[in-house]
C-alpha cells in the first residue's frame, strides 16, 4: 500500500476545518463537483473491474452508477478511485471519496468505532478457501499446518485466525496488500491456500493461468454481508445511497426492469406508480428529482439485472443467486416499501 | 567653553533591538502553540463528528490475526500493543542485519573499485553503477517475484545432508536446543574474553617499551574459540539440534528464513552497499598519496600502511556519510509492506490501522518510532565519529 496516501489522509483529517460535512453538505458538494467520487476495488472481476480501455464494470460499480443516476439523472457522472483493502476506510473517513462500494463487510466496529454507515447489503457472502487440486484436500478441516495467502486489512484476516484457532490447527499466514499478489503467490506455490470471500475466490480463479487446476472448498466459515458505505454524520446522503439500493431491489420484486420501465409507468399497481414517480412526489424529501427512482432503473437496472449481468449467468463467473435471491424466492434480499 | 556631551537619548522601547528580539520570538512561540492547539482541537472535533474512536486504548485490545514471523511469543489472542513490538522487532532485525551486511559488502566493493587489477575494478564499477541506479522497490520485486519464486515446492526441497532445506517457503535450518550445562560454555567464553583483553593490553605496553611484537591475533582467536570448545566437549556437548521435518504441507521445527525477509534483506544490502562502496572509495582517495609514500619509505608494509596510516584518516571522511546510509537503509526497510514482510509499516501502520480505523494514532506512533530509531543511529555514529576524528595539535 502507499504509505504516502495514508499519511495524506491522516493529514486531511488533521487539517480540514470541523463542520465541513454537516447534514446535506455531501450532496451539495457533489452537485457542485458535478460527479460522485466512488471508491472501488483494485480489480475484482464481477464486482469492480476496469477493462483495457479503463471502463469499469461490476456490481459495486453499478451501485455507484445508480447513485449518480439518482443525483444527476445521468449514470455516467461517477469518478472511480481504485483502492486496496487497507486504503479504503481511511479514504472514506478523510473525504477522498463520497461512497465506498468495494465488497466491504458490514461489522459492528466499522459501524461504531470507525465512523462508517453501511447503506445496505448488495451481496451476501461468506469466506471460503481456494486450493490447488494437486494437494488432494477435500475439506478446510484438513488444512492443519498450511500456508495461507490473505489480503491485509480485511475481516478475512481475522476470520482465518479464528477458524484455525477454533479447530486447533497451525496457521502460517502471508499478508499481501493486493489480491493480485495473493493470486500470484498461490500459483507459484508460496502458499497452499488462498482465502477470501467466496465470490472473490471465483473471480480470482478466472484470473489464474490454469483456473481448472484450482478448487473452492465447500466450507463457508463466516458471514460477509457486503455493501456500500458512507461516512457517519450526514444522514441525508446516507438516505440517498440506502434508498438507491432499496429501489433496485423493490424494482425486481415488482417486475420493473430497465427495458419495461416506460411501459410500467402506465401500470395500475399503486406500488409501481409510487416507485416510478407517477403518483405522489418521492423526490422532494430526498432533495432529488421526482422521477429519480425510474431513472435509476432505466439507466442501471433492477437488482436482478445487475446481479445476472455482472456475476450471474450473463457473466463468466456464473454464480447462483443463492442467498442473494429475493426474500419471496428463498433468498435474503428484502427492501422496505416505497411509500 | 565646551559643549556638554549630550546624554544619549534612550530610543523608544519599540525601537530597542533587544526588546524587539524578545517580542518577535514570543509572537512566534504563541503562534506556533496556537496553531498546534488549533490542529489538536480541530482533529478532536472532526473525529467526534465522524464518530471515529480516538485515544490509545485500542493497544490493549486483542488483535485477532496471526503474523508470519515473530521474534517474541505471539498469537491471535495477543494485544495490538504486542503486534507493535513484534512489528518493531521485525523492522529492527532486518535493519540491523542489513546494516552489517551492507557495510561488509560495501567496504569490499569500495576497495575492489580502487584495485590496480583492471578486471576487479571494472567489475566493482559495473556492480555499483547497475544496482545504484535501479529503484529499490524494483529490486525487492526482482528478488521476491523473479528469483525466490523459482525455488522448488516443499516436497522437492533442495537439501543439504537432510538437515538444511531450501524451498519456495524459505530456508529451513536446524535450531539449537540448549541443554543443562550450556552455562559453563558461556562462562568459558566470558573468561576467554577477559583474558584476551588483558593480554592485548600487556602486548601493547610491551611493544611500547621494547618494540617487540606479540602475535596477538592468533593467540586471541585460539583463546576465544578453543576455551569454549574445550568446555563444550568436557560438559558432554550440552546442545541438541532440532532438525526441520516435512509434515503435511510444510516443514516443521527448526529455524526458517522466510523468502519475504530474504528478498528484502538481499535488496537492501545490495542496494545500500553500492552507496557505501562509493563512500569508502572517496574516503580512501581523500588521503593524500604522499602519506602512503611516506609510510612505505619508513619501512611499513603495505598492509600496515593501510591499517595504520590510510584507514584512520579515511574513516573521518567515511563515517558521516555512512551514517546517512544506515538511516536510509532503516527507513527503506519500510518497503517491506510491498511483499508482505510483517514490519512496522506493514503490520502496525497497515493491518492494525485498518482493523481499528485509528489512522492518526497508528501513523503518529509509527513516525515517532522511525524518528527515534534514526536519532539513535545518528547519536551512535556521532559518538564513533568523535572517537575516530583526528586530534589536531
Amino acid at each position: 500500500m502507499n504509505p504516502l496516501k495514508t499519511f495524506a489522509t491522516a493529514t486531511v483529517l488533521l487539517l480540514t476545518a470541523s463542520g465541513v460535512a454537516q447534514a446535506g453538505a455531501t450532496l451539495d458538494a457533489i452537485k457542485k463537483n458535478g460527479f460522485i467520487k466512488c471508491g472501488v476495488s483494485d480489480g475484482l472481476p464481477g464486482f469492480s473491474y476496469a477493462d483495457e480501455k479503463g471502463n469499469y464494470s461490476g456490481i459495486d460499480v453499478d451501485v455507484c452508477r445508480a447513485v449518480a443516476a439518482a443525483v444527476f439523472g445521468d449514470a455516467t457522472k461517477v469518478k472511480f478511485t481504485p483502492l486496496t483493502a487497507k486504503e479504503r476506510l481511511t479514504a472514506l473517513q478523510s473525504g477522498e471519496i463520497d461512497v465506498l462500494s468495494r465488497n466491504t463487510t458490514w461489522t459492528s466496529s466499522r459501524d461504531s468505532a470507525q465512523g462508517m454507515n453501511f447503506a445496505g447489503v448488495t451481496y451476501y457472502d461468506g469466506q471460503g478457501f481456494l486450493v490447488n487440486k494437486k494437494l488432494g484436500v477435500k475439506s478446510a478441516k484438513q488444512l492443519d499446518g498450511a500456508t495461507v495467502c490473505v489480503q491485509a486489512g480485511t475481516t478475512t484476516e481475522l476470520n482465518l485466525s479464528d477458524y484455525f484457532r477454533t479447530n486447533k490447527m497451525k496457521l502460517t499466514p502471508i499478508t499481501y496488500d493486493k489480491s493480485d499478489e495473493s493470486a500470484k503467490s498461490l500459483e507459484a506455490g508460496r502458499c497452499d491456500v488462498l482465502t477470501s470471500d467466496q465470490s472473490q475466490l471465483y473471480a480470482q480463479r478466472i484470473k489464474l493461468a490454469k483456473p481448472d487446476e484450482y478448487v473452492v472448498l465447500p466450507e463457508v466459515i463466516s458471514k460477509e454481508p457486503l455493501g456500500p458505505v458512507v461516512r457517519h454524520g450526514d444522514d441525508d446522503w446516507f438516505d440517498i445511497v440506502k434508498w438507491t439500493l432499496f429501489v433496485m431491489v423493490n424494482a425486481e420484486e415488482l417486475g420493473v426492469n430497465s427495458k419495461n420501465v416506460e411501459e410500467m409507468k402506465k401500470s395500475t399497481n399503486p406500488d409501481v406508480k409510487r416507485l416510478l414517480g407517477v403518483e405522489g412526489d418521492k423526490g422532494k424529501d430526498f432533495g432529488l428529482a421526482n422521477d429519480w427512482m425510474a431513472v435509476v432503473i432505466k439507466q442501471v437496472g433492477n437488482y436482478g439485472e445487475i446481479f445476472e449481468r455482472n456475476v450471474g449467468q450473463g457473466s463468466p463467473l456464473k454464480i447462483q443467486r443463492g442467498l442473494n435471491a429475493l426474500w419471496n424466492q428463498g433468498g435474503l434480499q428484502y427492501a422496505p416499501p416505497v411509500r | 567653553m565646551t559643549e556638554p556631551i549630550p546624554t544619549p537619548v534612550k530610543p523608544p522601547f519599540w525601537n530597542d533591538p533587544q526588546v524587539r528580539a524578545i517580542v518577535f520570538q514570543a509572537i512566534a512561540l504563541v503562534a506556533t502553540v496556537a496553531f498546534g492547539l488549533y490542529i489538536f482541537d480541530n482533529t478532536q472535533a472532526n473525529l467526534r463528528r465522524l464518530g471515529i474512536a480516538s485515544g490509545f486504548g485500542f493497544l490493549s485490545s486483542p488483535s485477532g490475526f496471526d503474523i508470519i514471523q515473530s521474534l517474541i511469543p505471539y498469537s491471535a489472542t495477543s494485544s495490538y500493543g504486542r503486534v507493535f513490538w513484534v512489528a518493531l522487532l521485525n523492522t529492527l532485525l532486518v535493519s540491523a542485519l542489513g546494516v552489517v551486511l551492507a557495510t561488509l559488502l560495501g567496504f569490499v566493493i569500495g576497495v575492489a573499485r580502487l584495485s590496480r587489477n583492471w578486471l576487479i575494478s571494472r567489475l566493482a564499477l559495473a556492480y555499483i553503477e547497475t544496482f545504484r541506479n535501479i529503484p529499490l522497490l524494483l529490486q525487492i520485486f526482482f528478488w521476491y517475484f523473479a528469483v525466490l519464486r523459482a525455488m522448488p515446492a516443499p516436497r522437492q526441497s533442495l537439501s543439504l545432508g537432510e538437515t538444511v532445506f531450501l524451498n519456495i517457503r524459505g530456508l529451513y535450518l536446524p535450531a539449537p536446543e540448549i541443554q543443562t550445562g550450556f552455562g559453563w560454555v558461556l562462562a568459558a567464553f566470558g573468561i576467554a574474553a577477559v583474558l584476551t583483553t588483558l593480554l592485548a593490553r600487556w602486548a601493547r605496553r610491551r611493544q611500547r617499551a621494547t618494540g617487540q611484537q606479540f602475535p596477538i591475533l592468533s593467540v586471541a582467536l585460539a583463546l576465544l574459540l578453543g576455551l569454549p570448545l574445550l568446555t563444550f566437549w568436557l560438559a558432554g556437548s550440552p546442545l541438541a539440534w532440532q532438525v526441520p521435518e516435512l509434515q503435511g504441507f510444510n516443514f516443521r521445527g527448526g529455524w526458517v528464513i522466510i523468502p519475504e525477509m530474504a528478498s528484502l534483506l538481499l535488496a537492501l544490502t545490495i542496494y545500500t552497499a553500492t552507496f557505501i562502496a562509493e563512500i569508502v572509495r572517496a574516503g580512501i582517495q581523500a588521503v593524500s598519496h604522499g602519506q602512503t609514500e611516506a609510510s612505505l619509505s619508513l619501512g611499513l608494509t603495505s598492509s600496515l600502511t593501510l591499517r595504520l596510516i590510510i584507514l584512520p584518516q579515511a574513516l573521518r571522511v567515511i563515517i558521516p556519510p555512512l551514517t546517512n546510509q544506515y538511516l536510509n537503509l532503516t527507513k527503506n526497510s519500510s518497503l517491506a509492506a510491498a511483499i508482505g514482510y510483517p514490519d512496522l509499516v506493514s503490520a502496525f501502520a497497515g493491518t492494525v490501522l485498518n482493523q481499528t480505523g485509528q489512522a492518526i494514532e497508528c501513523i503518529a506512533i509509527t513516525m515517532a518510532v522511525y524518528l527515534t530509531i534514526s536519532l539513535l543511529i545518528s547519536l551512535m555514529m556521532n559518538w564513533y565519529n568523535r572517537r575516530v576524528a583526528l586530534v589536531e595539535r
